[in-house]
């Protein structure tokens, strides 16, 4: 999987071999360190937890060491409808934020390259969202589509919507606010890479009797695969493990739940937290899973 | 590779791969992908702190010459696409001005309905119970776990870059996986073995949580920025009777300061925008998007518009300061160089 | 080196047995050299050859494997590069981008301790008449300006050595002619030992008064850039060194003047004492320019003359001072020829029947044969793992 990332940009711009791997050891070393204490370790005691059964007549929130394997197969089987949701809600968002983006992109990284200010500008307009709370923006859509505002009182108005319809609360809502949430760092990647892109490929492609849109097909989307693969990997992993859109204070409802939700709900409501680490170690594989046959069928094979 | 090439390799003539992911092209695609991923998430970062010009200034200078090509912008029929990037921006933008319009509403406790124009928001921050010690609290965690995941996460980029050894992709690996891992996976963990150790979750708990999300952003900003940095300056440096410490605090870490101030950028966005993890992590401290998210089952206080609205001004104007000045410094050296 | 003090005058380079390998090949190979005091010495030499290493290896940027380094008597194989009095121009001037010009000069001296840095920075910037630009970024700089900055930055500290790398390869052509001539008379102002290293045979030859040819970690030949040109020794410097027709036959006789070789049925003869091997296999090379084209086949063979004929022009391509003629003789293969052009344009036409004929005392004799020197690089190519720049330098080889 992706994990050449780091080791390989260096190596192909020099090779200078230095001798004093003391110093690079120094300067690994407290970084490393933390990264297996406070990241390692953590997903390990959480594959400990999963396994952890109650205390016989403990309180709640006490658990012993075990190997309960129900806690998998439970949670799996209670909480199946959650996590297929999250899925199809990321994939779902996923698409959209990609569809969206890419023309914006485009048009930021390639036609509007003669002009760096106006680029940087647009670009700063696309990534004004990270400036405010994510939880305020998504609590702004929440009114604005809430049943006073505007716009089911517009729609109502208009009678093209049943007088008792809502859109907080349903699918559409959490996919919205989970597309526009994340369309940012879909944008950003693809920028990154059709700012790259260099126009004589796509001139090339016309001069040799493309249509416009066979150009596009063959030439700029294969061209701007990179940004393709690193953005939609952005904006799906935290889509699948989001629950604020999904929240029932945001834009969901109970009937929108995600496995998200299902995690911090027993692990920090109910306390059980056996079946939040076994979920929660299942939605780490199964995106890593995803993520891995993904970036092989995007034609990374070579890397891992 | 020859031996000729350790040299550096004939960089003044070749254009490189511009821009800060685009340190080399021969290395394999995935190394994009993180790169991209970086490169988009640190353009807010980019932007500002580029003292000693831009990476772009240093690679290409002479003749004024970027890749061929990118002068000319190709058409892609007629006003479509303007439209659309200016609906999409306004699409993004609408809750932002949501928020900062609800901040001068005259509201009580409930922010919902529109009550009338009032400035007594913007002048009495403080007066909603809660809002501004979440605030700090959000500061001084965005701060304290910037200063330590810069440090650390800057370290390890110079390491992966400068030197071979035999972990390194063990190491790239335990540098990638905290960015392909679910927040609530990164959160609950955490928060499972602060469980099991006993410990008190509160300010500490959230600093090591955000330090650990913030270093794999850091080592991949700022290790763009090391790859483009040409080694003959150090060994210029080594040449002209520097010693080793005398070359990093003039050379190296002058030219680097530009990519280890986007990181530490990036790592103080990440750090007080952060909800999920904190969530966690937090125990009875409130952070600013904690505060909001506890006060939405109630309803938000006009207060938070406030200070959300106050960042976000301050955010955007620094930004665009950089860019105008930025823009400007480049017409002036186009100018010098004729 | 003291701090606080400059070198007197240039210093003698020696290298003794050096040896570098990488991790997979080895860039230089057991290599000796002695540049005096005040000369000019250029490294002349493909991508991949081992120039770079060694200057690298002067300057301490690298260890020697095995061997000693002595600058001006004294052995410096063990110190750090901010110890040795030399200093680098760098291929890609290297100009710390952060500073500006008079800083990026004056760095050297403050980081030794010298008096009035600023002071002797401004006159070394004189020297290069960029005094006006001191207080610019490098990147406010052209290329030219840029590569003269890199020159006073190294020039300022009087170093006893100075070294450069292909420091004018960023250059277009009419700049690169004028720096030629500018450090050609900077080094004599200020009469420091030069080492150069370059691939262009040019600009060697414009400006050294001492060239070493270097392929795959060995120098080939090392000599004033004349001898070298009209005297190679080796089927590599033959060709590396400007355009050489090659051929191989048998030595038929040899007396104390002169030898004579078969090759295809025809005779050529060459002088014994620019001949290294006189007996079995020999190749003879002449270069291009030497040869006469003849359209009818000489009356008598007069002693002194070579004549390789008859042949026919298979492509003629003009080139403005002059013009270049390959013919194929048959069993010999093509020959090449450069004509200057006295007459408007080419004077005879592809598919003519033409002869070639040569002075006897420029023919020459090589230690090696093409095939020889090829077999060599081919295995040297696979060594580096089939390494691009060596393959190139390969077919430039074979091409002969």
């Amino acid at each position: 999987m992706a994990f050449s990332a780091f080791a390989s940009a260096p190596a192909a711009a020099e090779p200078a071999v230095r001798r004093r791997s003391w110093i690079a050891l120094v300067l690994l070393l407290p970084g490393i360190l933390y990264l297996l204490l406070f990241f390692i370790t953590p997903l390990i005691s959480l594959v400990f937890t999963s396994f952890q059964q109650p205390v016989i007549n403990g309180d709640i929130g006490q658990y012993s060491a075990g190997f309960q394997w129900s806690n998998y197969t439970d949670s799996v089987v209670q909480y199946l409808p959650l996590i297929l949701r999250a899925f199809g809600y990321a994939l779902l968002a996923t698409l959209l934020a990609l569809v969206i983006s890419y023309p914006l992109a485009y048009f930021i990284g390639v036609k509007v390259r003669g002009f760096p200010l106006v680029q940087s500008l647009l670009l700063t307009l696309v990534i004004a969202p990270f400036f405010i709370s994510f939880l305020l923006r998504t609590l702004a859509w929440k009114q604005i589509m809430s049943d006073e505002g505007p716009i089911v009182v517009g729609l109502k108005a208009l009678s093209i919507f049943p007088s008792d319809g809502h859109i907080t609360g349903t699918p559409f809502a959490v996919i919205f606010g989970l597309t526009y949430n994340f369309i940012p760092f879909m944008t950003l990647p693809l920028y990154a890479t059709l700012e790259r892109l260099d126009v004589r490929y796509i001139e090339a492609g016309n001069d040799l009797y493309a249509s416009p849109f066979t150009t596009f097909r063959k030439i700029t989307v294969p061209l701007s695969l990179p940004g393709i693969v690193s953005g939609t990997l952005l904006t799906f992993i935290p889509a699948a493990g989001d629950y604020i859109n999904a929240s029932g204070d945001f834009l969901g409802s109970a009937q929108t739940s995600m496995v998200g939700n299902a995690i911090e709900s027993n692990f920090l409501v109910t306390q059980n937290y056996p079946v939040a680490a076994a979920l929660s170690i299942v939605l780490m594989a199964v995106i890593l899973i995803i993520v891995g046959f993904y970036v092989r069928r995007a034609g990374t094979e070579d890397l891992i | 590779m020859s031996a000729e090439s350790v040299s550096g390799g004939p960089s003044w003539t070749k254009p490189r791969a511009r821009g800060v992911a685009g340190a080399d092209s021969g290395a394999p695609r995935i190394w994009s992908l993180s790169a991209d991923a970086a490169a988009g998430a640190s353009t807010l970062a980019k932007a500002t702190a580029t003292p000693g010009g831009s990476a772009r200034e240093l690679e290409a200078p002479v003749g004024g010459a970027g890749a061929p090509g990118r002068r000319r912008g190709i058409r892609f029929r007629g006003l479509g696409l303007p439209v659309y990037t200016a609906l999409a921006l306004l699409f993004l933008l609408i809750p932002i001005a949501y928020t900062f319009v609800f901040s001068f509403n005259n509201s009580g406790k409930l922010n919902i309905a529109w009550q009338g124009f009032t400035l007594d928001k913007w002048t009495n921050v403080c007066a909603a119970q809660g809002v501004c010690e979440a605030f700090a609290n959000s500061i001084l965690v965005g701060v304290v776990a910037t200063v330590l995941a810069t440090a650390l996460g800057t370290a390890i980029a110079i390491a992966l870059v400068r030197y071979r050894f035999r972990a390194r992709s063990a190491i790239s690996l335990l540098l990638f996986l905290p960015m392909a891992t679910p927040e609530v996976v990164l959160g609950a963990g955490l928060a499972a073995q602060f469980l099991s150790l006993g410990v008190n979750k509160g300010l500490v708990t959230i600093i090591i949580a955000h330090t650990m999300f913030c270093i794999s952003f850091v080592v991949v900003t700022v290790k763009a920025r090391v790859a483009s940095l040409d080694p003959a300056l150090e060994e210029a440096g080594r040449d002209l009777y520097g010693s080793a410490v005398a070359v990093f605090w003039r050379i190296t870490f002058p030219l680097l300061l530009p990519g280890i101030a986007a990181a530490a950028l990036l790592s103080f966005a990440l750090s007080f925008d952060d909800f999920i993890i904190t969530n966690f992590n937090s125990g009875a401290v409130d952070t600013f998007p904690k505060f909001i998210y506890i006060a939405a089952a109630r309803g938000i206080p006009a207060e938070a518009n406030v200070v959300a609205s106050a960042v976000f001004i301050l955010a955007i104007v620094i930004v665009v300061v950089a860019q105008v000045t930025r823009a400007a410094r480049a017409a002036r050296l186009a100018r010098l160089r004729g | 080196m003291a701090a606080g003090t400059f070198a007197e005058k240039g210093a003698d380079l020696e290298l003794v047995g050096i040896t570098k390998t990488f991790p997979g090949f080895t860039a230089i190979r057991s290599l000796d050299l002695f540049i005096p005091a005040g000369s000019f010495f250029a490294l002349l030499g493909p991508s991949g050859c081992g120039k770079t290493t060694t200057l690298r290896l002067v300057a301490g940027l690298e260890e020697p494997t095995a061997g000693r380094i002595v600058i001006g008597g004294k052995d410096v194989t063990s110190t750090k590069p901010f110890q040795r009095p030399v200093n680098t121009v760098f291929q890609s001037y290297a100009l710390f981008p952060h500073m500006s010009v008079l800083e990026n000069v004056a760095f050297g001296l403050r980081r030794r301790g010298i008096a009035s840095p600023l002071e002797k920075a401004h006159e070394a910037l004189r020297l290069v008449e960029l005094d006006h630009l001191a207080a610019r970024r490098p990147a406010q700089l052209s290329g030219g300006q840029q590569q003269r900055v890199a020159l006073a930055r190294a020039v300022v500290n009087r170093p006893a050595l100075l070294l450069l790398d292909e420091p004018l390869g960023a250059l277009d052509l009419k700049l690169r002619r004028q720096m030629q001539l500018e450090l050609k008379d900077i080094q004599t102002e200020v009469g420091l030992t030069f080492l150069h290293v370059t691939h262009d045979q040019e600009e060697a030859m414009t400006m050294a008064d001492t060239i070493a040819v270097m392929n795959r970690g060995e120098i080939e030949q090392m000599g004033a850039p004349e001898e070298l040109y009209e005297l190679p020794r080796t089927a590599f410097v033959a060709n590396f060194l400007g355009q050489s027709n090659l051929f191989t036959g048998e030595v038929v006789s040899s007396t104390p003047n002169a030898l004579t070789v078969a090759i295809a049925g025809q005779q050529l003869v060459i002088p014994s004492a620019r001949a290294p091997r006189r007996s079995g296999t020999v190749t003879v090379g002449v270069r291009p320019e030497k040869l006469l084209l003849l359209t009818a086949p000489p009356a008598a063979p007069s002693s002194g003359v070579n004549v390789l004929g008859p042949g026919r022009v298979i492509d003629v391509s003009f080139s403005g001072v002059s013009t270049q003629y390959t013919i194929a003789v048959p069993g010999i293969g093509d020959v090449i020829v450069f004509a200057q052009n006295m007459v408007f344009g080419p004077v005879v036409h592809v598919g003519a029947e033409v002869w070639v004929s040569w002075n006897v005392e420029h023919g020459f004799g090589l230690e090696d044969s093409p095939a020889e020197a090829a077999a060599g690089v081919a295995d040297a190519a696979s060594a580096a793992g089939a390494d691009g720049d060596v393959a190139t330098s390969a077919l430039t080889t074979v091409k002969a």
